[in-house]
């Protein structure tokens, strides 16, 4: 299917670029590490152990917003988007390709991240794994398109946290239960609900933003 | 003539939530606000999803005369979220004694959704006049009716992670006949508050774009 | 080929084009001249389909993937190299036998030896060749081409000259450019935008 070519080339064409300037991955490691150490400083001694999970949540969900910033950077700067709706294939393989390349990047931010968060505050199940990848999902599902939808702005990466906060609100929600509730599949399912409905949404109106 | 029938059914409205209605068991007079309240909020939703209607509208058809329709939905649902925001604090306050609680999730999601529609505004204030802007609006108007039942189902699982739940209300359950009348004399005059000043804005708009498009084909 | 009527594009308040009517039938080529700021870019972009009138009415009876558009960008990305750029757009635009098409239009461009070159390191001449080439790859019907011979040098020019030629009277071509001298014998239409 000449789709999933077309989104294979430009998934690919977004790691390439990204290890050519290597400029938005190793920014999120160090801002997502960074992060976990404030929120040490930030938690008071009393604190429950179970409010470490949440500050972490939060320090995925600010990391996404810092590499998402990027995310179209390149082509907003060369006018490349132009380039790439003009051509035959749909435009929702552009929001498809983009995804998959910001998945990555959060994927490699979390190797670091939770490794550190379990070093510095408290141990990492399984039920957070998978919360954390169902999360990137939907993280990245809804940030590429409101990314896009910044970058054609003027306020850019003033306007992206605005636009992405809210949504992202039922993903803290599933994260922070999955990882502290007694009965965590509930909030992996909510998570999987909400990657399905808003990968749906995001990806048949992703031609709406990009074109006139 | 909306106007007119918002008037009168508000009055209508009011004078049966504060002089007929009995009062609600286990609660003051100060109660009342909630018919104020829930109409308030309900008027909010119906805002939005016609927003979202006219933004699909927009986004089959491209026809750019959808896109104000939307916008000044939007808008007014913005005003009735903020009001509901405004009568749901004062109700936990004639209730509880609090001006904010975390456990009325009617409210939270208000408070969610009126941070999501303020950055519609953002979006409109900060990208150039004409369709890329209106086709934007639109898909995020879109986003913000889908995002309603996805935030309702967050906050309710939320509820037992975050904050306990220290207050109880057994708001929508056997309301009695006369609260449902009150409730839906009040409603339906909120809404035709709503259709009228929508009306009156979507108007005043559109005389003023075709004021513009005059005053610029002159020069 | 394209059909407006009464086309007008507005960016806020500000009025770019107003009451345009153009008909261009196939294998013409349209010469746009004007002042900077008269709408030529505008008018190229409403013809890609990049921007939608916002008065009037516009038809461009060409698929997206026939239309070839040559922007004041170059529409490449700076950090991937002169071959990485080709192979992308050749892929998007299903180009048959894409290596060869490539290699063949590096050539005649003398790109071919800086191929894996990142374009940031060409020079303005060489990053409009290389968008020429990007234009040309996929042999589009409709060719849209605005300003083509900014930041060229001589040689550039001459081997843009020669494309030209050959192209008119087998593709359709709208050209707006700042000295339409050398183009004037080739115009089948001319449009001047105030």
């Amino acid at each position: 299917m000449s789709y999933l070519a077309d989104v294979g080339t430009l998934a690919r064409k977004d790691l390439l670029l990204e290890l050519r300037s290597r400029d938005t991955v190793p920014a999120m490691l160090l801002f997502v590490v960074s992060t976990l150490v404030v929120f040490n400083f930030a938690l008071p001694a009393g604190a429950s152990d179970e409010a470490a999970y949440g500050l972490l949540w939060a320090a995925l969900v600010f990391t996404a917003i810092l590499g998402l910033t990027r995310a179209f950077a390149a082509e907003r700067e060369q006018r490349v988007l132009d380039g790439l709706v003009l051509a035959p294939a749909d435009r929702s393989a552009i929001w498809l390709g983009k995804a998959i390349a910001v998945v990555a990047f959060l994927a490699l931010a979390e190797v670091v991240a939770l490794p550190a968060f379990a070093l510095f505050f408290e141990p990492v199940g399984w039920e957070l794994v998978a919360a954390v990848a169902l999360a990137s999902v939907g993280l990245a599902v809804v940030g590429t398109l409101l990314a896009a939808m910044a970058a054609a702005s003027r306020a850019r990466e003033l306007l992206l946290p605005l636009l992405f906060l809210p949504l992202v609100i039922p993903i803290v929600v599933g994260g922070v239960g999955a990882s502290i509730a007694d009965d965590p599949g509930r909030y992996l399912g909510f998570l999987a609900l909400y990657d399905l409905i808003f990968a749906i949404l995001s990806w048949a109106s992703f031609e709406y933003v990009v074109t006139e | 003539m909306l106007a007119a029938a918002a008037a009168g059914l508000l009055l209508v409205g009011i004078a049966l939530a504060f002089y007929w209605v009995p009062n609600a068991p286990d609660e003051g007079f100060r109660q009342r606000i909630f018919y104020i309240h829930v109409p308030v909020a309900l008027t909010a939703y119906a805002c939005f999803f016609w927003a979202a209607w006219k933004a699909l509208r927009l986004l089959w058809t491209r026809d750019q005369r959808y896109d104000l329709e939307s916008y000044t939905a939007v808008h007014m649902g913005v005003i009735f979220g903020i009001l509901t925001l405004v009568t749901g604090s004062i109700w936990a306050r004639t209730s509880w004694g609090v001006w904010w609680t975390w456990s009325e999730r009617q409210l939270v999601l208000f408070l969610v959704l009126f941070l999501f529609y303020s950055a519609y505004f953002m979006l409109r204030y900060s990208v150039d006049p004409g369709p890329r802007r209106a086709s934007m609006s639109a898909v995020y108007a879109l986003f913000g009716v889908v995002l309603i039942p996805v935030s309702f189902l967050a906050i309710r699982l939320s509820e037992e992670l975050i904050h306990p739940v220290v207050f109880t209300r057994d708001v929508n359950s056997n309301l009695a006949g006369s609260q449902l009348l009150t409730v839906s004399v009040c409603f339906a005059g909120m809404l035709a508050l709503a259709g009228a000043l929508y009306v009156n804005e979507l108007t005043g708009k559109r005389v003023d774009e075709r004021l513009r498009e005059l005053r610029e084909a002159l020069s | 080929m394209i059909s407006a009527r009464a086309l007008g594009r507005s960016f806020g308040a500000k009025r770019v084009l107003r009451d345009l009517d153009l008909e261009l039938g196939e294998h013409e080529l349209l010469l746009v001249t004007g002042p900077n700021g008269s709408g030529k870019s505008t008018l190229l972009a409403l013809c890609a389909g990049l921007l939608a009138p916002t008065q009037g009415e516009l038809e461009v009876a060409v698929d997206r993937g026939r239309i070839g558009y040559l922007a004041h960008e170059p529409l490449v990305y700076r950090e991937l190299t002169a071959l990485e750029n080709l192979d992308l757009y050749g892929r998007l635009y299903r180009v048959p036998e894409r290596r060869e098409r490539i290699g063949m239009l590096l050539e005649r461009y003398g790109l071919w030896e800086s191929r894996r070159e990142r374009v940031a390191t060409f020079s303005r001449g060489m990053q409009q060749r290389l968008a020429l080439c990007r234009t040309l790859l996929h042999e589009p019907d409709l060719l849209l081409l605005d300003e083509p011979f900014a930041g060229l040098d001589e040689p550039g020019a001459a081997l843009l000259d020669a494309e030209l030629e050959a192209l008119a009277g087998e593709r359709t071509l709208v050209l707006a450019t700042h000295d339409p001298e050398r183009v004037v014998p080739l115009a089948t239409e001319r449009l001047a935008l105030a």
